[in-house]
């Protein structure tokens, strides 16, 4: 039955993009367009005594400038949509008033007819600005020091413990304990296309244009409709091509709403296309946690308990999930193992730093992380083998649903067979031995796994802030085209592909007969978007059953054409067929309803059903949208829309093990091996899966050796370019061994799990793991990221 | 003020006149509409802007267009021959060598270049070879295959 689904299928979307004819915002050209560039704040806390435009607004194509001042009361606060208790909220300006609190932070907004006077007229404002103390470090910012927020008396966002079971009794009924500090550096998600918005204002129409870069257009929409005082009916946001966003489009930006709001003042279209620094500086950042991990365990190896105490940096303002993020690492602190108790004690707390909120995995790899290198602690202290350790405390397979002392559910699993196939693939016991002789001969190779467990397919509306479903709208087209309409906004996913294929063989058309549209609150119904790995698994399912809806409608119409009853046809190759016919004729995919070039003129053709045994979907969708041959009150089209709530997360899970050599001179850290055995449900494009695979596994890769996001004491952001902040480029990576076990996910009909954030979840921890284990005949027991090569080379010495 | 400049552009002769700081990639793409040819950290760092200058690989974003006169170039629009897709595209496409695709028009152009040179590249030479191109998405390793694609098709 299944033709597409399954199947490494390349994608329907790379054509404009390999041609160079895809377009991103600032590849969309409108006449008239003026541009807007910032002033942004160059201290990290600072009042702001005077903003001096005069020479700005005399300068050369210089349209407006706008100060906090301005606008203050005209543009409401940038949202924050998480909802914990007690929750300090600062009241976020889009452009600063009073104090500016991080630098990037904007001050100013200038709009001239041309980018490169824009940029001119920003050096020509004044700001005075009186500098205050900065607090950067986030756990002197929780004891005491310069109040960001004077309201607020302290730097403290929120407490919050989370977690079942007795901590302290599970503790005491350990035979050890051990306890650990690890540090989850800043990260900066780095999508090669920074942000971008175009704006265009009609007048008459009294209608607003947002093109932006985001991943959610429709809560986007809802956001900045109410920041600019715009009805939600007036506001329309397209996503352009999207390059990338691993969660830093997962936001609403000051920039979004302020060119709604300057294009309404000025009436012309205003464009502004973010520049590498002020991506680094003013667009949110990821991780930033600092903890301590206390495991207690017996001598066997058994988890009794796991405590983390954490301080989480959440930077100077709330983004839209910034608070939220910390409790998902809590959420995930039981890993894949049956601990009966835990507790997660998390502060909060304000730096003067840019905002931390979603980027990749967002909190889950923070707990990732803790578990799987609590794990090789344990086994270190207990002189077990790693693999061990983790087999020991694994829930059987038998024991799915499996509740956890954080409270969830997991849907289902088989850890045992992943991390059984990582080893076979990896052929773990000889490595051990090949480790022991390179040892001998003086190498440092050092062996990391991790066995980890994700939560995905985001969420059911119960524990989101504004919705949990998606959407989806799929309609059949007089000329038998299919369009698939999804609340879900892919950027680079490859959900135009995925989706197609579902609909593809569910439908029984042609892949090329579909088109999945996505990005345009005008067209689209409302919906979520992608973030959290639950596009395919919330989003692929609405159009799922959207279609087995649109199917029932198509039966009925079906069977009076065919006159016979819907229950009696068979269903099959895009065919409803009398039960006869369908036994004598071979099946196939339909022929077009109206062949091209043979469409008669200002009319269509009727559906011939004369003497006919068996109809395609498509002349059903021609027949429907003539309406002259419908069971009676049948609704003329066809079409189906369906809002998808799933009933839980799904809870994808792998074993990923590597291979490292250091070298003793340098303290580099070279990758001989990397394999990863991931499960992430059933697979409806396995060369996509892939991609996601590689690609989070590299940016794992970013964290463990080679990324963070630096502020000196002053609050200023050493790492403000490429050049300083280091992604992964294709010279420092291994070549991947991949494979996978398919265990489907009860918690929705298509079984998928979800695969975006696997790779950052699951690899950080297996890589650190690695390195610690090389570095173990010098006593080291753990080290923090990144693991550059002059702190390793510290460690030996 | 402004210069004089005459550029050819995938086969097609520019004559215009530009201010001398206007940077090659805003040339091609604000003047000519070639906007295949990205911008993703003004400091030549990722590769995103690459295109081919008198059949070199050059990042346009840190180059002025006054820089560029006399030459021609090749961008991402101007490599596909009669409508058919340069190998390197190809590959890109077949092996599933990008996801959002912002830095493919700057990675096939430098990969291109690669073949060009050295017509059947090791995996360790492809990946040296594509040092100056970042891409956040894809791990590089679909890349890889679609470079050894093109090769394989190149010679064909």
């Amino acid at each position: 039955m299944s033709k597409y689904v399954g199947k490494r299928i390349k994608r329907t979307e790379d054509p404009r993009l390999i041609k160079g004819l895809a377009h991103y915002v600032d590849d969309i050209r409108l006449p008239d367009t003026l541009h807007v560039a910032f002033v942004r704040s160059i201290y990290a806390h600072a009042r702001i005594a005077n903003i001096d435009v005069t020479e700005a607004v005399k300068a050369p194509g210089v349209v407006a400038v706008y100060t906090g001042k301005d606008i203050a009361e005209k543009v409401g606060p940038v949202p924050c949509a998480a909802a914990l208790p007690d929750l300090k909220v600062p009241d976020y300006r889009v452009l600063a008033t009073g104090k500016a609190l991080f630098v990037g932070h904007p001050i100013a907004a200038v709009v001239a007819t041309d980018r490169y006077l824009a940029r001119d007229a920003v050096d020509l404002i004044a700001v005075d600005y009186e500098d205050l103390p900065v607090v950067v470090d986030v756990e002197a910012a929780a004891k005491g020091g310069p109040v960001i927020h004077e309201k607020f008396g302290n730097n403290i966002a929120y407490t919050l413990t989370s977690g079942e079971g007795d901590i302290d009794a599970a503790m005491n009924a350990a035979d050890h304990i051990i306890k650990q500090r690890m540090v989850h550096q800043r990260l900066a998600p780095i999508a090669i296309e920074g942000r971008g918005v175009l704006a265009r204002y009609f007048p008459g129409e009294e209608e607003l244009t947002l093109w932006s870069s985001t991943q959610i257009p429709h809560l986007m929409r809802t956001q900045v409709a109410l920041m600019i005082g715009l009805p939600e009916n007036k506001l329309r946001v397209i996503t352009p091509e999207v390059g990338g966003g691993f969660g830093s489009k997962l936001n609403v930006y000051a920039e979004e709403a302020l060119l709604g709001w300057i294009s309404i003042q000025l009436g012309k279209p205003v464009k502004w296309i973010e520049t590498r620094r002020e991506n680094l500086q003013a667009t949110i950042h990821g991780r930033a946690q600092v903890g301590t991990v206390e495991v207690g365990c017996k001598n066997d190896g058994t988890i009794t308990g796991l405590r983390y105490n954490v301080f989480a940096d959440l930077g100077a303002y709330h983004q839209l999930l910034t608070p939220a993020i910390p409790t998902l690492t809590g959420l995930m602190l039981s890993g894949a193992y049956r601990i009966p108790a835990i507790q997660m004690n998390v502060t909060g707390v304000f730096t003067n730093k840019m905002s931390t909120d979603a980027y990749r995995g967002a909190g889950r790899p923070e707990a990732t992380y803790v578990v799987e290198r609590a794990m090789d602690i344990v086994a270190a202290e207990l002189k077990i083998d790693p693999v061990e350790v983790r087999r020991k405390n694994f829930p059987g397979k038998s024991e799915f649903p499996f509740h956890t002392a954080t409270g969830l559910d997991y849907d289902s699993g088989d850890y045992e067979a992943a991390l059984d196939k990582a080893l076979d693939l990896s052929g773990y016991a000889k490595l051990r031995e090949e480790q022991t002789k390179a040892r001998a001969a003086g190498k440092l190779i050092g062996i990391g796994m991790s066995s980890y467990v994700e939560i995905c397919a985001l969420g059911p509306s119960q524990a989101m802030p504004a919705g949990g479903w998606e959407s989806a709208t799929v309609r059949i087209e007089p000329t038998g085209k299919v369009t698939v309409m999804t609340g879900a906004s892919p950027h680079g996913q490859g959900q135009e592909t995925s989706f197609a294929q579902i609909a593809a063989d569910e439908l029984g058309v042609d892949l090329n007969d579909v088109t999945v549209i996505h990005g345009d609150t005008a067209i689209v119904q409302y919906g979520i978007g992608t973030f959290g790995s639950r596009a395919t698994a919330v989003g692929g399912t609405a159009v799922l059953i959207a279609i087995q809806k649109l199917k029932e409608k198509a039966a009925k119409i079906a069977a009076h054409m065919l006159q016979s009853d819907a229950s009696s046809l068979l269903f099959e190759g895009g065919r409803y067929s009398l039960p006869a016919a369908a036994a004598a004729s071979a099946t196939g995919t339909s022929d077009p309803v109206v062949p091209v070039g043979e469409a008669p003129a200002g009319a269509l053709p009727e559906p011939q059903t004369e003497g006919r045994s068996s109809l395609t979907i498509q002349e059903i969708a021609l027949a429907a949208h003539i309406a002259k041959e419908l069971p009676p009150d049948t609704e003329p089209g066809l079409s189906a829309t369906y809002f998808f709530e799933p009933k839980n997360f799904t809870f994808p899970f792998g074993t990923h093990i590597c291979v490292v050599e250091i070298d003793k001179e340098t303290g580099e850290t070279k990758f001989l091996r990397y394999v990863a055995v991931d499960d992430c449900g059933k697979v409806i494009n396995p060369l996509l899966v892939d991609g996601q695979l590689h690609g989070g596994i590299v940016q794992s890769i970013g964290q463990a050796l080679y990324e963070e996001v630096v502020y000196d004491e002053q609050g200023q952001l050493v790492t403000g370019e490429l050049m300083d902040y280091a992604i992964p480029r294709a010279s420092q990576l291994p070549w991947f061994e991949l494979d996978r076990t398919e265990t489907p996910s009860p918690v929705n009909p298509l079984g998928v799990k979800g695969v975006g954030e696997a790779g950052t979840v699951g690899a950080t921890p297996a890589i650190v793991n690695a390195i610690v284990d090389a570095l173990s005949p010098y006593g080291v027991k753990h080290l923090d990221m990144p693991a550059r090569p002059e702190a390793v080379w510290k460690l030996i010495k | 003020m402004k210069q004089a400049i005459s550029i050819n552009v995938n086969g097609v002769d520019h004559h215009d006149e530009v201010e001398p700081r206007l940077l090659l990639v805003h040339f091609l793409r604000d003047l000519l509409g070639l906007t295949g040819t990205h911008v993703g950290c003004e400091t030549s760092i990722c590769g995103a802007c690459t295109v081919l200058l008198d059949g070199l690989a050059v990042k346009s974003c840190t180059m002025f267009a006054v820089q560029a006169n006399g030459s021609n170039i090749t961008t991402i629009e101007g490599l596909a021959a009669n409508g058919k897709l340069h190998p390197m595209q190809e590959g890109f496409w077949e092996k599933h060598g990008l996801q959002c695709g912002y830095c493919t028009p700057g990675m096939i152009i430098a990969a291109s270049q690669l073949i060009d040179r050295n017509p059947d590249p090791s995996r360790a030479e492809i990946r040296h070879g594509l040092e100056g191109n970042l891409c956040r998405c894809t791990g590089y390793q679909h890349i890889v295959e679609a470079v050894e694609y093109a090769a394989k098709k190149a010679k064909a």
